[in-house]
C-alpha cells in the first residue's frame, strides 16, 4: 500500500549537545495518515530503544557521596592543623570549579560544575599538601588540576592522569621546598619550639628514624599533609564509599596489601633499616591514595584482572620509591605512574567471553 | 540468596505486586482481527486464504513451506477483509490479515490423552501444524527445536518459568492456574526429544507458582524443579542453562550442541492444548502492566487484538503526558509507535511506562565506572562496543565480540551517566550485518 508511507516530520532543531537525537514522539498520524486519532488522543506515545528502565544512579549523585566521604578526613585536618587547613582546602575547590567553569564556557560546552568531579580534584589536591603551602602556590595547582589535568583532555571522563595528584605533582616540581616545607600539628606539644616539621616518611627517609607511634599515625597526631596524617578518618570515608558501592574493594585492599606484603618482606631481613609493614600502610599518603585516588573510577582499569595488576604494580613501585628512591613518598608517583596504562590494561585484560571456545592451536 | 544462579546481572525492582495475585481472565471478543504473517523468527507465511473468504476459529491462514517457520492460523469466525501491510509490533510493517469477526467463539477443551498412545511423529505434526513458537518472546518455531540434527543427544529438557522481566506475570500465572497442561507439555517435548530429563527453572519470587507445579510433579522423578535466584536476565536462554545445567553454550552455538532445549512454560502449556485439543495457538495471556496503565491485569488475548482494544479492558492509559507503550516487559520490549498494532504470538505483556519516569534523554561522557563491565552476563565490555557501535567502527566491534551480546540491557540500565549503550550496540551489529551482506553482494 503506497499510502501507507512512514512520513518524517521536518527535523526538531537539536537542543543542547549530547541529545539522543532518535527518541522522538510519533503521532499516530504520522505512521498512518489515514487511520484516525486513536481514542487517547491527549496521552502521547514515545519511542525509543530498550531498555526503558534505568537505575537511579547519576554521575553527580556518585560524586557528591565521594565528597561526603572525604568529610571526616578535612573535620580531621581542620582538628590538627586549624583554620588555615580549611582555609586552604576552600581555596583548592573554589580555584578548580572556576577554572573548569571557564574551561566549559571557552569551549562552549554545557556548563557541568555541579557535577562535584571539580570539587573533589579540589579537596584530593588540597588534603596532599602541607598546612602552611602560600594560597597562591594552591591556586595555581588547582588551575593546573583541572586545566592540563583535566579539561585538556576533554573534560570530565577522558582524563588519562588523576587530576589531583597531576597538580600535586606539578607543585612538587615548582615548589619543592614548599611542597615539603611541614607543620606539626597543632595537637602535638613539639609545635611550641620546631617551625618546621618532619613526617614519619622523612625521618625515616633521611634520618633512619622511624619510632612515631603507630597510633598517632593512626589518629593523624604527626606532621604530614593536611588530609593525609589521619588514617582513621580516610578509612571511615573509604568504608562508607564501599558500603554505598561506588568502589570496588579490590582497589583499596589490593594497594594497601601488596603495599604491607612487599614492605613486610624488608622489613623481615632486616628491621633495623627497614620501617615496618604498619607503618608504611599508615605513614604519608598512603591511605589517602588506596581509597581515594587508586579508586578514581576514570583512571583505574575496569576489568577484574587489570585492577589487580593496576594496585599490586602500583603498591610495589610505592614501597620501593619510599625505600630505594629519592623521594621519601612514593605513592603520588605509582598512581600516577600506573594511571598512564590504564587503556593498555583495559584492552589486554578483557574478561572471557561467555562461552568462549578455547583458541585452536596453530 | 543461596539460589543457583548465573554470573553478573543486574536486580531492578519488579514490580510483579501489581498483577502477580490476579487471576486470569478471558478478553473480550475482538470484532476485528490484525493476523500478521510474521508472527515468528524465520521465514514469512504465505496467505492461504484471500479477500472476502469466510473463515473459521482456528482454521488456518497462513503457511510457508520453509523449515523455519510455524503457520498462523484465524482467532476468530469471519471473514477476511483485507491483507494489507500493517504496522508490526516488532517495530517494522508486515503482511497481515484482516478478519471481521461475526461475533461466534468456539469452545475448546477435551480430556488429556495418554501420552504413551501417541506417536513422536504425531506429537511433532500436531505442534508444527499448531503454529507453536516460543512464548516468551522470541517466538522461535518450536517445530524447529524439535528437530535437533541427527547425533546430537539432547539430555533434558528444560522449561523456562524464570519471567525475570519487570512487570510481567504471565508465565507465573501460568504456572499457577495451570501446572498440570505445562507439566504434560513438558512430557510431551521430553517424548518428542527422547530426553531423559526435565527441569523447570523457576525464580524463587513465585514460591505459588513452585508449589503448584511440584504438586502437579507428584512423586515422579523424570522432572526437577530448580529454584533460581530473582535477578535479570535469568530467563535468557544461555543464562537459564548455565544456571541449572553448569554448561555453558559456545559463542556461536545452539543449546542443543550441549544437549539442552529450552522452551518457555506458555509454550509447553499451548502444547497441551493443541495435541489434546486441536487447538492452534490463536490465544494467549498478556499481562497488561505498568504504571501508565489504570487497572493491570492478567488477560487471555486472542492473537490479533489491538493493543487499543487491550488496554481500553484495563481502564485505558493514563491521560495526558508521555507514555512509552511497550510490546514486552521494559528490559526488552519494544516501543509501539501507534495503539493499532496487534496483539501477537510472542506478546508475553503489555507494560506501559509513564515517561516521566522512563529516563533522561541527556547523557553524560563515560566516566569509566566499570559498572556495564561488572554486569554483563556474557562478560563483554560494553562502553567500548557503544563507543565502536556508535562511530561504526566495525572491525573493533567484532573484535571485542560484539556479535556475543544478547541485546539484555544491563548496561544501560545501570550506566550512571545514562548513555544509551545497547542502543550503540544494536547499531553496531546492524552495520556489521550491512557490511556482511554488502561483501556477499560484490561476490
Amino acid at each position: 500500500m503506497e499510502s501507507l508511507k512512514f512520513v518524517r516530520k521536518p527535523k526538531r532543531p537539536l537542543p543542547q549537545n549530547n541529545r539522543i537525537t532518535d527518541q522522538r514522539t510519533l503521532d499516530a498520524k504520522e505512521i498512518n495518515p489515514n487511520a484516525e486519532q486513536p481514542s487517547q488522543a491527549a496521552t502521547r506515545l514515545i519511542v525509543s530503544s530498550s531498555p526503558h528502565f534505568l537505575n537511579t544512579e547519576s554521575v553527580p549523585k556518585i560524586m557528591h557521596n565521594v565528597v561526603t566521604a572525604l568529610l571526616p578526613a578535612t573535620a580531621a585536618s581542620v582538628y590538627f592543623f586549624g583554620w588555615r587547613a580549611l582555609l586552604l582546602i576552600i581555596v583548592c575547590v573554589v580555584a578548580c570549579l572556576a577554572t573548569e567553569y571557564a574551561f566549559q564556557k571557552i569551549r562552549k560546552q554545557p556548563i557541568k560544575i555541579h557535577d562535584g568531579s571539580a570539587i573533589i580534584t579540589g579537596m584530593l589536591l588540597a588534603m596532599t599538601l602541607p598546612a602552611g603551602f602560600p594560597i597562591f602556590g594552591a591556586i595555581l595547582g588547582s588551575v593546573f588540576a583541572i586545566g592540563v589535568g583535566k579539561q585538556l583532555f576533554g573534560g570530565l571522563g577522558y582524563n588519562i592522569f588523576n587530576p589531583a595528584l597531576l597538580g600535586r605533582a606539578f607543585l612538587m616540581a615548582t615548589y619543592p621546598v614548599l611542597t615539603t616545607t611541614w607543620v606539626w600539628p597543632r595537637t602535638m606539644e613539639k609545635a611550641i619550639d620546631a617551625v618546621t616539621a618532619a613526617t614519619p616518611l622523612v625521618m625515616a627517609k633521611f634520618e633512619g628514624k622511624f619510632d612515631v607511634p603507630i597510633m598517632d599515625m593512626f589518629i593523624g597526631n604527626t606532621a604530614g599533609s593536611l588530609g593525609e596524617t589521619s588514617a582513621i578518618a580516610i578509612i571511615l570515608g573509604g568504608l562508607y564509599l564501599r558500603y554505598k558501592g561506588y568502589i570496588n574493594w579490590k582497589l583499596p585492599l589490593g594497594y594497601l596489601g601488596t603495599i604491607a606484603v612487599f614492605s613486610a618482606i624488608f622489613w623481615y631481613v632486616n628491621p633495623a633499616k627497614y620501617p615496618s609493614p604498619l607503618f608504611h600502610l599508615f605513614a604519608g599518603g598512603a591511605m589517602l591514595g588506596a581509597w581515594f585516588m587508586v579508586t578514581d573510577m576514570v583512571t583505574s582499569p575496569v576489568t577484574s584482572l587489570g585492577q589487580w595488576i593496576f594496585v599490586i604494580v602500583a603498591g610495589i613501585l610505592a614501597v620501593v620509591i619510599r625505600l630505594f628512591g629519592g623521594l621519601p613518598e612514593g605513592v603520588m608517583y605509582s598512581i600516577l605512574f600506573m594511571n598512564a596504562f590504564v587503556p593498555l590494561l583495559n584492552k589486554h585484560t578483557r574478561p572471557k567471553v561467555f562461552g568462549e571456545v578455547k583458541a585452536q592451536k596453530g | 540468596m543461596g539460589h543457583k544462579t548465573f554470573a553478573r546481572g543486574v536486580h531492578p525492582s519488579y514490580y510483579k505486586e501489581l498483577t502477580a495475585g490476579k487471576r486470569v481472565e478471558a478478553a473480550a471478543l475482538p470484532k476485528t482481527v490484525t493476523i500478521p504473517l510474521q508472527q515468528h523468527a524465520g521465514a514469512p507465511c504465505e496467505p492461504l486464504v484471500k479477500k472476502g473468504d469466510l473463515v473459521t476459529e482456528g482454521q488456518k491462514i497462513g503457511d510457508v513451506k520453509a523449515f523455519v517457520s510455524a503457520p498462523v492460523h484465524s482467532s476468530i469466525s469471519g471473514k477476511v477483509k483485507d491483507i494489507e501491510l500493517s504496522q508490526h509490533p516488532g517495530g517494522f510493517r508486515s503482511l497481515s490479515i484482516i478478519i471481521e469477526g461475526d461475533g461466534t467463539a468456539k469452545e475448546w477443551g477435551g480430556p488429556a490423552k495418554d501420552l504413551s498412545s501417541i506417536s513422536v511423529d504425531a506429537l511433532k505434526d500436531s505442534i508444527r501444524e499448531a503454529g507453536i513458537v516460543g512464548m516468551g518472546g522470541a517466538a522461535f518455531p518450536t517445530s524447529v527445536k524439535l528437530a535437533p540434527p541427527k547425533g546430537k543427544a539432547i539430555e533434558a529438557v528444560i522449561l523456562n518459568g524464570c519471567e525475570c522481566e519487570p512487570y510481567l506475570t504471565a508465565d507465573h500465572r501460568i504456572m499457577l492456574e495451570e501446572p498440570e497442561k505445562v507439566v504434560w507439555g513438558l512430557r510431551a517435548l521430553m517424548k518428542t526429544l527422547a530426553a531423559p530429563k526435565g527441569f523447570v527453572g523457576i525464580e524463587e519470587n513465585k514460591p505459588d507458582a513452585i508449589e503448584a507445579l511440584r504438586k502437579a510433579i507428584g512423586s515422579s522423578t523424570d522432572i526437577q524443579i530448580i529454584i533460581l535466584e530473582a535477578k535479570y536476565p535469568q530467563g535468557a536462554e544461555k543464562m537459564l542453562i548455565v544456571a541449572a545445567t553448569g554448561k555453558k553454550v559456545p559463542v556461536g552455538k545452539l543449546p542443543l550442541d550441549v544437549g539442552v532445549v529450552v522452551n518457555n512454560v506458555g509454550t509447553a502449556a499451548a502444547i497441551f492444548e493443541a495435541v489434546n485439543w486441536g487447538k492452534p495457538l490463536i490465544e494467549r495471556i498478556v499481562t497488561v502492566s505498568g504504571n501508565g496503565v489504570k487497572e493491570p491485569r492478567n488477560l487471555k488475548v486472542r492473537v490479533g487484538t489491538s493493543f487499543e482494544e487491550v488496554l481500553s479492558q484495563c481502564g485505558g492509559l493514563v491521560e495526558g503526558g508521555e507514555v512509552e507503550v511497550l510490546n514486552g516487559g521494559p528490559m526488552m520490549g519494544i516501543a509501539q509507535p501507534t495503539l493499532s498494532v496487534p496483539v501477537i504470538k510472542g506478546t508475553s505483556g503489555i507494560t506501559v511506562i509513564a515517561a516521566s519516569v522512563i529516563k533522561s534523554s541527556v547523557y553524560e561522557a563515560c566516566i569509566r565506572c566499570a559498572s556495564c563491565v561488572s554486569v554483563c552476563p556474557m562478560a563483554l565490555m560494553p562502553y567500548k562496543l557503544g563507543d565502536f557501535g556508535k562511530a561504526f567502527r566495525t572491525g573493533e566491534f567484532k573484535d571485542w565480540d560484539g556479535l556475543s551480546c544478547i541485546e539484555c540491557g544491563c548496561c544501560s540500565y545501570v550506566c550512571p551517566s545514562k548513555r544509551p549503550l545497547l542502543q550503540w550496540i544494536r547499531l553496531g551489529k546492524l552495520k556489521v550485518r550491512q557490511e556482511a551482506q554488502k561483501a556477499a553482494a560484490a561476490k
